[in-house]
């Protein structure tokens, strides 16, 4: 096994820890942090079903959004939904063909809508970047890191392109036994193709930076007080464990 | 007459391209040490501030999920840039709801998280020099807090609940705002925001029975501290003299001696407004609020009912409960609390209020939905009953009414511009240009659809309506509140008839 493939595997193995711990301190922080006020953003549902499907809503289609601007809703959304498609697609590198999944994840129409959501995914992602350039409002707002990271998801997107498209040299069978045995801890060595290496570096980067940048937004969401909140605030008493103890207090 | 240029009214709305700075010299007066200290909070700006607003931000980050949560999720979208009335009336950039939020932000990422710590210049963060703290200053005091910016983004982030903090932060280093925290402080010291003690109070209502007397015929009562009565009625102050705020008190008073139901105000808690949420402090909303429940124990009534008021209604509606709460010494048939609409709604339902309607005939309505009400409360049992029975009100007691765009109304609605604590004279030019969206959506339907009047039901959209629409070229009388027209058509039992059966033409 080459030295790369030592690197690689060591490296996917931190930053699958990193991520892990990285995400579970913040989902951990999020969660134990209080919302002493009812503040959903009204008009709200008033029950708890009612919450789920508003958060459904948020989160499969991107309501808000949809009401508030038809250009980032469109960029936004054909990105993040082939992304998911794109992730259905990388599940055969991972389930074993024993697996009781393996009849889904290999099955055509996944493997195709995955590959071409890869294209999907570059046009969604080079709208959005077009926008950031070209609207002064969202230029002023954007910072370095926010550039980078449309280029980083592109340029992931893009290898990823190029490989199931045009250099469709990659020995893939080779490289589920990679990433197969990362997942058993029996590493195997990594194909030789300089678009992979590419591809699975910047992953890499992006499984570091996502506890530590904006890619919160992903678990952020659901903890959105405006948006998770049930509206009854006057048929059920609300009270924050802090807010509780000021009332012991002083009366 | 105003050192600033009214924003010129186009055939249709813009987004404005950004200017840099233009409003940054618009800051409020600074809160002096007799109206800090009553509050809690140092008299002037503390020796190690930037180290005690680390440490408070830090403290918030722990007790606010929605300050921690929204700091972290933003991702720079853009949705929310061209929905606030404050960027859209001033052009100036920091007035996107996502540039004002990145004013903290920024200090966040550099003091909290490991990229503004490393990286500061890749992410953008930077240290709370005194610049920073002086934009905070300004642009913190920019915001209405009416969350419109919140409906649109893809995370629900809720500027408000930036400011509310940055306001929270600035408090306790000793950089308060004049405005909210000397009227906190009469609200603590006397029971109501304009100071007005319990003599001239009765007073007030005195004269109020007297006029109605005179007007109508009938002994329609206006009760003070009446021990026994079965409402607490509590009403912002504004109500008691401010146009046309008294004329929606007057309506109140109709309905409740129409339906007989026996009321009463009370002079410890003569105030529905509750500044303590304007500037994020939950420890003053709450002292505040607990006045509420003392005056309804003392009083022993039976319901809690709230007059017209927009952010009052937010704090009575949402956090009531929870601040001073569990209320379950009241009448359990009746939510607590009620909102006037709502009782004036169900007594239209049940048949027991009735109106002649064409004494509103002199006049096309149009109803402005106040944020508070529209996106951070209810009304009634379904949502959305906050939209639906103040028009529907409207619609008992008018026969000329036309909704404004669509895209302004309702849970889209625009600010009046003097939300949030910002409705004092040293924040004119802000006032006057943030109200430049409402006033669009006015002067259409006004062209297209004749409307001649605009109702309200919060007492700072009616005070700083009528005092900015006339930049706009509309008179303040355009503006009525929403009981006022209960109070126009209403039928009383016993009143005087117009002889000649022709109303409303007489001198
Ligand atoms: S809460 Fe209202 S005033 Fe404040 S930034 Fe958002 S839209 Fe503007
Ligand atoms: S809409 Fe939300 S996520 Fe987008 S820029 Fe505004 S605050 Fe940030």
């Amino acid at each position: 096994m080459s030295a790369l493939s030592y690197i690689f595997a060591g490296a996917f193995v931190a930053a699958t820890i990193l991520l892990v711990f990285g995400l579970a301190r913040k989902i951990v922080q999020y969660a134990r942090t209080p919302a002493p006020l009812k503040i959903p953003t009204t008009p709200a549902p008033t029950t708890t079903s009612g919450v789920v499907v508003r958060m459904a809503s948020e989160v499969v289609l991107f309501n808000s959004l949809f009401k508030s601007n038809k250009w980032i809703w469109i960029f936004g959304w054909m990105f993040h939904f082939s992304l998911l498609l794109a992730f259905f697609r990388h599940l055969r590198y991972i389930v074993p063909p024993e697996s009781f999944l393996w009849p889904l994840v290999s099955m055509q129409i996944v493997q195709a809508a995955g590959k071409y959501a890869g294209l999907a995914m570059l046009i969604g992602l080079a709208g959005l970047f077009v926008r950031r350039i070209v609207v002064d409002r969202v230029r002023y707002i954007s910072s370095p890191s926010d550039y980078l990271m449309l280029i980083l998801i592109f340029s992931i997107a893009a290898t990823g392109v190029l490989m199931s498209f045009y250099a469709r040299d990659v020995d893939i069978v080779q490289l589920k036994a990679f990433a197969l045995g990362l997942l058993y801890f029996d590493w195997q060595p990594l194909p030789e193709s300089g678009l992979l290496i590419t591809h699975l570096a910047l992953v890499l980067i992006l499984m570091v930076i996502f506890p530590i940048s904006k890619l919160l937004h992903a678990p952020g969401v659901f903890f959105s007080p405006t948006r998770n909140q049930v509206d009854n605030p006057r048929e059920k008493r609300h009270l924050a464990p802090w807010a509780a103890k000021l009332e012991e207090g002083n009366g | 007459m105003a050192d600033f240029e009214t924003p010129e009214i186009k055939e249709y709305p813009v987004i404005p391209h950004i200017k840099l700075g233009v409003m940054s010299h618009s800051k409020p007066f600074l809160s002096k040490e007799e109206f800090q200290e009553p509050l809690g909070y140092p008299g002037e700006l503390v020796d190690d501030w930037q180290e005690k607003a680390y440490a408070k931000m830090e403290e918030l980050l722990g007790k606010y999920r929605s300050f921690r949560v929204y700091l972290d999720s933003c991702v720079k979208c853009g949705a929310c840039t061209d929905k606030c009335h404050y960027y859209l009336g001033t052009e100036d950039a920091n007035n996107m709801p996502v540039a004002r939020q990145d004013l903290l932000r920024r200090v966040y990422r550099r003091k909290f998280t490991f990229a503004g710590k490393y990286f500061p210049k890749l992410v953008g963060a930077v240290d709370l020099t005194k610049e920073v703290l002086e934009e905070w200053y300004s642009y913190f005091h920019q915001c209405s807090q009416c969350r419109r910016c919140s409906v649109y983004c893809p995370y629900g982030i809720d500027t408000a609940e930036i400011s509310m903090a940055a306001r929270e932060i600035m408090d306790s280093i000793g950089m308060g705002q004049k405005y909210c925290n000397e009227i906190i402080g009469k609200v603590f010291k006397i029971g109501n925001n304009l100071g007005l003690p319990e003599p001239a109070l009765a007073d007030t209502l005195e004269g109020l029975e007297e006029e109605v007397e005179d007007d109508t015929g009938v002994p329609v009562k206006f009760p003070l501290d009446q021990k026994g009565a079965d409402i607490l009625l509590v009403t912002p102050s504004a109500d008691f003299f401010a146009e046309p705020h008294v004329d929606g008190l007057i309506g109140y008073a109709k309905v409740f001696h129409q339906a007989g139901l026996s009321w009463t105000l009370s002079s410890h808690a003569s105030e529905a407004a509750n500044f303590g949420m304007f500037i994020g402090s939950y420890e003053n909303m709450r002292r505040i609020s607990v006045r509420i429940r003392e005056a309804a124990e003392e009083l022993g009534v039976k319901r809690i009912v709230f007059g017209e008021c927009g952010h009052a209604w937010r704090v009575a509606y949402s956090f009531l409960n929870t601040l001073a709460g569990p209320f379950d010494f009241l009448d359990p048939n009746y939510p607590v609390p009620q909102h006037i609409c709502e009782v004036t709604y169900d007594l239209i339902q049940r048949g027991v209020i009735k109106f002649d309607k064409s004494e509103n005939d002199h006049m096309t309505l149009t109803y402005h939905d106040s944020c508070n009400v529209a996106r951070a409360s209810r009304m009634g049992d379904e949502p959305g009953g906050q939209f639906r029975i103040p028009r529907e009100i409207i619609k008992a007691c008018c026969n000329n009414f036309v909704d404004m765009p669509s895209d302004t109304i309702g849970e889209a609605t625009f600010c009046c511009g003097g939300g949030g604590g910002l409705l004092t004279d040293d924040l004119m030019e802000i006032r006057v240009k943030g109200a430049l969206p409402r006033m669009q959506a006015l002067k259409h339907v006004v062209e297209n659809h004749g409307v001649t009047h605009m109702a309200a039901i919060c007492a700072i959209c009616k005070s700083q309506f009528t005092k900015v629409i006339p930049y706009y070229g509309f008179t303040m009388d355009q503006i009525v509140s929403v009981h006022q027209l209960v109070s126009e058509a209403i039928i009383l039992d016993g009143a005087d008839t117009d002889d000649d059966g022709d109303s409303g033409d007489e001198e």
